[in-house]
């Protein structure tokens, strides 16, 4: 099992390389390079832009730069943002919270809207909760984010009022109540995609685990049918979907991205936005990066989880 | 999925699209106005019968803006999905035929790019660039090969030891021609589904990036820049937000059916 995880995290690193060397290339390729938001301000003399080149480092051979960034990167040292210059380390971790309450609460939503739907859509195929499932699993994955999250918006802070239309709290810290007033709208509808995909796909497994010889014995055995579907089929339904949860991740950031923004949710999406209004290189660069570690991880961490839970995978 | 694969949905769900798009490729035909045709005697207007979809704030009609903005969207999807297929299928036949580091290669930068999340790593991009449409097309088909790829390595890969495709070898074809006459014909139908799911998803990836202003630049109209315009406005004349969303979801959930209709019949 040691050795398994030791693989895989070792395969995970030249991952890793290959994102890094992407997400140099693509920022290096902007035509005025990183200072170019700089050249085109007339308030910011061409002898400062120099001087700027030379403290980042910007006068260096490619090669030269990404190998300082990259050491950078890996030692936790990421640089300073354009716009503020506070380190860009801080400005992502003091927005990480808010966003994690905000994919947590949507991980939540997402499973308690897909886990009836696709085990009873599974049950009883052709009726109406299955045509449901159907439907709501096609709707789910056509809809574009940010319109669900403006005609929410509208109908209940707009027209009923029942909910604040945006921000993570009425004013400072907030209380309970008042903090998840105004988590119910950007959970929903972040919670939206995922929620139709996993239904869709725990549908099609509880339908094959359903029609195993192990459930007909448990049947013939005379356990009662809550038990049969509900403890002996759907834990085997479950497996898989631990892999397809954690794949879901890098969606789910191009989701929070969307999402927050609408919803002004002050998360690391809502700071994506910001930095790229403003082209604040050094903050987009860490953003990417840290979203794609985090989705390198979670796929691993997935492998891992389906490789100790489900024992038939190790005979190999 | 078995209740809307059935025939009767996925005839719809084309029909719809079909009219969908037909509406979008005759639209100065369909509409006595123009897309950039200021009334200012009839800004904010609700829908009526000679505005249907109501009008924004300059007086211009939001249904021909809708018609005319879904050309661009329309388009756009399309031509994305085809560069996706053509990166896709390419990428994958070479991983899938060659094998060895090459394939390793390909197949890590697919893992990558995979990893990436999608659509901050095209709005970086197109901030980058400034795209103009067409270079918005190929910015958008260069992030979704991936699917594409897999699926194609994994039929390459199942397909190369047909006893078909031996006897082939064993006659003495050029690889080449293997490739062209027996493996990518074989690997068609599943490409082909994956392409048209590539064309819901460019729709969506479209109008996000409009959505967020880094996309098709006004005042050339597009779906996702309609709603990011209607945005301030919203609570006032929530028309302007509905309609192109609705143009959008709809668009894309009919692509997404005949899409799910196709990859479930056997297109041999």
């Amino acid at each position: 099992m040691l050795q398994y995880v030791a693989r895989r995290a070792l395969q995970a690193v030249p991952l890793l390389f290959v994102i890094s060397i992407l997400v140099f290339t693509l920022i290096h390729a902007a035509p005025g390079g990183p200072l170019e938001v700089y050249l085109a301000n007339p308030n910011v003399r061409p002898e400062d832009i120099e001087r700027l080149r030379v403290a980042l480092g910007l006068d260096r051979p490619l090669t030269e730069q990404y190998l300082a960034w990259l050491k950078g990167f890996v030692v936790g040292e990421w640089g300073y943002s354009f716009t503020d210059g506070r380190p860009v380390l801080d400005r992502l971790l003091e927005r990480l919270p808010a966003t994690l309450e905000l994919i947590a609460s949507a991980v939540v939503v997402a499973g308690l809207v897909a886990l009836p739907l696709g085990v009873l859509g599974a049950l009883r195929k052709g009726g109406w909760i299955d045509l449901t499932t159907t439907v709501v699993s096609f709707a789910g994955i056509s809809l574009p984010v940010f319109w669900v999250g403006l005609l929410l918006q509208l109908i209940f802070a707009v027209a009923l009022g029942w909910l604040p239309s945006s921000g993570r709290t009425s004013y400072g810290d907030g209380t309970l109540p008042d903090r998840l007033s105004h988590l119910i709208m950007p959970a929903i509808v972040l919670a939206a995609v995922h929620a139709a995909a996993w239904s869709r796909f725990l549908r099609s497994s509880m339908g094959t685990e359903v029609r195993k010889r192990f459930i007909l014995v448990a049947r013939a055995r005379g356990l009662n049918e809550r038990s049969v579907v509900w403890r002996h089929a759907l834990r085997n339904a479950l497996l898989p979907f631990v892999t397809v949860l954690m794949m879901d991740a890098a969606i789910m950031i191009t989701g929070a991205v969307i999402t927050e923004s609408v919803f002004a949710w002050p998360g690391l999406g809502s700071l994506f936005t910001e930095a790229l209004a403003r082209r604040d290189y050094t903050v987009l660069m860490a953003f990417l990066m840290m979203t794609s570690t985090a989705v390198v991880f979670l796929n691993l961490a997935a492998d891992v989880l389906y490789h100790a839970l489900d024992p038939r995978v190790r005979v190999r | 999925m078995r209740s809307l694969e059935g025939k009767r949905a996925t005839w719809v769900a084309g029909a719809v699209l079909l009219v969908l798009a037909a509406a979008a490729a005759a639209a100065p035909l369909l509409t006595p106005y123009l897309p950039d045709g200021i009334d200012l005697a009839n800004r904010r207007a609700a829908p009526s019968l000679s505005h249907l979809f109501g009008t924004d704030e300059l007086g211009r009609d939001v249904l021909t803006r809708t018609l005319f903005g879904a050309r661009i969207s329309l388009v756009i999807g399309l031509l994305a999905a085809a560069v996706t297929a053509m990166v896709g299928v390419t990428i994958g036949a070479v991983s899938g035929y060659v094998h060895g580091w090459i394939d390793n290669v390909l197949m890590r930068l697919t893992d990558a790019m995979l990893s990436v999340p999608r659509l901050p790593l095209l709005m970086i991009a197109a901030a980058i660039f400034e795209p103009s449409v067409s270079m918005l097309i190929l910015l958008i088909g260069l992030v979704g090969w991936m699917e594409t790829a897999r699926i194609v390595r994994a039929e390459f890969l199942s397909l190369k030891e047909r006893t078909y495709v031996e006897a082939a070898r064993a006659v003495g074809m050029q690889p080449a021609r293997v490739v062209v006459r027996h493996l990518l014909p074989a690997a068609a139908p599943a490409a082909v589904v994956a392409a048209t799911l590539a064309v819901g998803r460019a729709i969506l990836l479209e109008s996000a990036m409009s959505f967020f202003g880094v996309g098709v630049q006004p005042p050339q109209p597009s779906l996702g820049n309609m709603l990011y315009q209607a945005q301030t406005t919203m609570s006032t004349e929530p028309w302007l937000a509905f309609f192109p969303g609705a143009f959008i979801f709809l668009t894309v959930l009919t692509v997404y059916v005949v899409g799910a209709d196709l990859g479930a019949r056997d297109l041999r």
